[in-house]
């Protein structure tokens, strides 16, 4: 075996043969590994290939099948997450379990409070949080409000949470998906010291870059077997990605140069309203033209939600004009816009792409359900329905086990694809596109990018919003950078790299990151 | 086919409400028995009493009707994502639509009934639709207005009935006159004198008319894409405002039909009562048993029904308080409601299962 070189002690967490099935498939098949004690160690896989459920099982959401787990050379049987808490085994998850109007402190000892008599110890247990803050050096103000600090602060919160009940092993769930790239590059120094600390973590990600930056091991897993662990200095990404995917993997999107033509969208002089009397979006101005793809970069909260539902007539705006095709869709209804050739993939495509408990054939006609083709006096034409469905289902390769499956059951991937069947389907003339590969794995990456590539090279105008520098970098034909809600700055991928943008993107000007 | 009807039972959404349903049995059995009574000899004459005679049968029946329809109101209002706790009022609003035509008016037999209860079933619906709207344009909670809405209606009633069509001397509203009932005379003397009328027709016809406009039109498709996902219906361009007080229109006037059942078959009357019925929260109870369906609802409001009805005869045959059988309701609707309790019991039969496949 290939553990004979390390003792037993150097192990912190051991999996052994461990299967899990649910009704109709296997998530787990008999999967072993191991996890040294201070190394950061990466599960890379698909979705849907069972990083989550194997996780699941290590923090006792989950029961095994069968398998074995080992935590300090120690079998253990961990049947609750409470069990796995008391283990030293800490979850960092990727949607924070945060109660927003309470302290940091208050968040990170809910559940075991400090009692002082029949008071709560609010203040010896917030000058813990500090200790532990201070420790790690998470600069956490242990007196804050969630809703007062940044997402990057809240997941700090979160990895004080496990540190103060006392976690060895720490897993986070794909911990880089909602960060800024300079908050990115904070938690790799973060998790780079908890390392250095005697900490292990596990980290589950399909990023490679990250992988490569930060992992000492990276296990492959795919369809719920393991490929394969491999130490990450003697590999590559492209590599890393064929094991992941099965097949070889292309990086970078290719395509051929934009043949820009008329304006089909252009939003003059826009102000759209946020919460709190505040402009979310604050004077905008640009247009897309047909056969372009134009990226907007920026950080989240910039603006780019209040904009793009301010153009799909989901929220009303202040002053300025949204025109397309030269006629003013200004506050027209979402029904309108959507009919008059404005086709949208929603950046949260569980609230607002998908009706989870719908199933496949339902979520195809979400839009056009009451279209003549597919309503008859009232009455839904369930075979025109069902041909619709298994027809997008066969054109975009959506992996299901029929039109009749619940969308709740499927990856997120194919999910996605369900969503961009749908709106490429109603043959738009504006495709909008919010972080439409968020969560997504390289290969349904690739395919979301060339989806989008297509639509450009048929004459659509294309808009993609995006928080991945990357993605901007490889789709986008033009870029407009976000910021506070007006436009910082135009720039082509051909023109700039990632470090200039993601200084544009955090306030700067072009040409003043010299200064610093 | 037989492997359709098997699947049907596979589902946990059946499995749960049937296993419930002996537990909550059983629950009552081992309560009798604490009390000194013979729960056997109470389960028979239960059943004794709803297949005794052909009257009994036939007020059998009559007790199903309102729960079947009341269970409706409540489940098409859930599958919307609504709670609608105001069933009861739509019921009054619809026997005082039933009741101002079926006195005020004069018409030919047939149509005086008709009338009576179209007016009835709008002015449950426009009861429920108002809801609705407050709910859709003002975001103010269903479960507190419903509530509300349910005294204004109570109170309505009695001044309308105090001031405009009393019975004096009596704590009743004048009677209907005989034009306006909906009462199946004949089939009333076959069976005994059970108080049989046109509501049960209705009834199957809702039942129906539910299934049909939920599974198979775009109007159904729209309430249950709100339901499910309120967001996602709204950026799909649906106008989720609209489709909530479509659903309370619909949620209400199956309420209001109730109302008109009531006055226009049953009772020829209101009685000046100083609470509502409780049909309308009987109502949750069928929904929450019947899974929501059109098929389930029906299934169990003629349960609860006729265990209603036959618990008269457990208190003759038997001795046995009739009260013990609202406690089996309970316990059913407790482990409907709470179905990690039920999967506890048959936990270790679906992993004897399991090995053996």
């Amino acid at each position: 075996m290939e553990g004979s070189s390390v003792t037993k002690a150097d192990i912190a967490l051991e999996l052994k043969g461990i299967t899990k099935r649910f009704p109709g498939v296997v998530a787990n098949d008999s999967i072993s590994f191991q996890l040294k004690r201070g190394e950061i160690h990466a599960l890379l896989g698909e979705n849907g290939a069972g990083k989550s459920t194997l996780m699941s099982i290590v923090f006792g959401l989950y029961q095994p099948d069968e398998g074995e787990i080992y935590v300090n050379g120690q079998k253990v049987l961990i049947d609750s997450p409470n069990k796995a808490i008391d283990l030293g085994i800490g979850m960092v998850h990727q949607h924070f379990k945060l109660v927003e109007p309470f302290t940091v402190t208050e968040n990170i000892i809910l559940g075991m409070e400090p009692k002082k008599g029949m008071k709560i110890d609010i203040r010896g247990a917030s000058q813990q949080v500090k200790k532990l803050s201070e420790q790690y050096r998470l600069d956490v103000d242990p007196m804050g409000t969630i809703e007062s600090i940044s997402v990057g602060m809240q997941q700090r919160v979160e990895i004080i949470k496990t540190l103060y009940r006392g976690a060895d092993i720490l897993i986070f769930d794909e911990p880089t998906a909602v960060l800024t790239p300079q908050e990115v590059s904070e938690l790799l120094d973060i998790m780079r010291r908890l390392v250095a600390e005697g900490k292990s973590i596990i980290l589950i990600t399909h990023k490679l870059k990250e992988i490569m930056e930060i992992a000492d091991t990276c296990t492959i897993i795919r369809r719920g077997k393991v490929v394969e662990s491999v130490e990450v200095a003697k590999t590559n990404p492209q590599e890393l990605a064929e094991k992941m995917v099965g097949k070889a993997v292309n990086f970078k999107t290719e395509k051929e140069p934009a043949k820009p033509d008329g304006i089909l969208l252009e939003v003059k002089d826009l102000v759209v309203e946020g919460g709190k009397g505040k402009n979310a979006v604050d004077g905008l101005s640009f247009s897309v033209r047909a056969g372009e793809i134009v990226g907007i970069a920026g950080v989240d909260g910039n603006g780019q939600t209040e904009l793009i539902e301010a153009i799909t007539g989901m929220r009303s705006i202040k002053s300025g004009e949204i025109i397309m095709q030269g006629k003013s869709i200004t506050n027209q209804s979402p029904k309108a816009v959507s009919e008059g050739g404005i086709s949208h993939i929603p950046q949260d495509r569980h609230k607002h792409g998908l009706v989870l408990d719908f199933t496949v054939s339902e979520n195809i006609i979400l839009q056009t359900y009451d279209h003549p083709q597919l309503n008859e006096r009232g009455f839904i034409n369930m075979k025109a329905r069902d041909e619709m469905a298994a027809r997008l289902v066969r054109e975009f390769d959506v992996r299901t086990s029929g039109i009749d499956t619940k969308v709740r059951s499927m990856s997120g991937g194919n999910q996605q694809k369900v969503i961009i069947a749908r709106e490429i389907d109603k043959n738009p003339q504006v495709l909008i596109a919010a972080q439409p590969t968020r969560g997504l794995d390289v290969g349904a990456i690739e395919f979301v990018h060339k989806q989008l590539i297509s639509q450009r090279d048929q004459g659509k105008a294309v808009l993609l919003v995006s928080f991945e520098l990357e993605e901007i970098l490889n789709v986008a034909d033009r870029i407009l950078v976000l910021f506070g809600g007006q436009i910082l700055g135009e720039t082509t991928p051909e023109s700039t790299n990632d470090q200039q943008l993601g200084l544009m993107m955090a306030g700067k000007r072009e040409g003043e990151g010299a200064h610093e | 086919m037989n492997n359709k009807i098997l699947d049907i039972f596979r589902r946990e959404s059946a499995v749960i409400p049937v296993v419930s349903i002996i537990i909550g049995l059983l629950l009552g059995a081992i309560i009798m028995l604490i009390g000194g009574y013979d729960p056997l000899l109470a389960y028979d004459s239960l059943v004794a009493k709803i297949f005794g005679s052909s009257y009994d049968f036939g007020e059998a029946l009559r007790t199903i009707v309102p729960l079947v329809m009341c269970g409706l109101a409540v489940a098409i209002a859930f599958r919307a994502g609504l709670f609608n706790i105001g069933v009861d009022g739509q019921i009054i609003m619809g026997s005082l639509g039933a009741l101002i035509v079926g006195t005020k008016l004069s018409l030919p037999p047939l149509l005086h009934a008709l009338a009576a209860i179209i007016f009835g079933g709008i002015l449950g619906g426009l009861w429920g639709a108002l809801i609705g709207y407050i709910k859709a344009k003002r975001g103010i909670n269903e479960v507190i207005t419903s509530i509300m809405f349910n005294f204004i209606a109570l109170y309505l009633s009695h001044y309308l009935i105090r001031n405009f069509m009393p019975q004096a001397g009596t704590q009743r509203s004048a009677m209907i006159q005989e034009s306006a009932s909906i009462q199946i005379g004949w089939l009333s003397q076959l069976m005994g004198g059970a108080r049989i009328h046109w509501g049960f027709l209705i009834t199957i016809i809702a039942v129906i008319f539910y299934h049909i406009y939920l599974n198979k039109t775009k109007w159904g498709y729209e309430l249950r894409a709100v339901g499910f996902n309120p967001d996602a219906a709204q950026y799909a361009g649906m106008k989720v405002s609209g489709v909530i007080v479509r659903t309370m229109f619909i949620s209400g006037v199956f309420g209001g039909l109730v109302g008109t059942f009531e006055v226009l078959g049953v009772f020829k009357y209101i009685a000046i009562n100083s609470v509502t019925s409780g049909l309308g929260f009987d109502g949750i109870a069928v929904a929450l048993l019947g899974g929501n369906t059109a098929l389930g609802v029906l299934l169990s409001g003629m349960l609860i029904g006729a265990l209603t009805y036959g618990s008269q005869g457990m208190s003759f045959g038997a001795d046995v308080p009739g009260e013990i059988i609202r406690m089996v309701i309970g316990f059913i609707i407790f482990f409907v409601a709470a179905p990690g309790i039920v999967k506890l019991f048959f936990r270790p039969l679906t992993n004897k299962m399991k090995k053996k496949v």
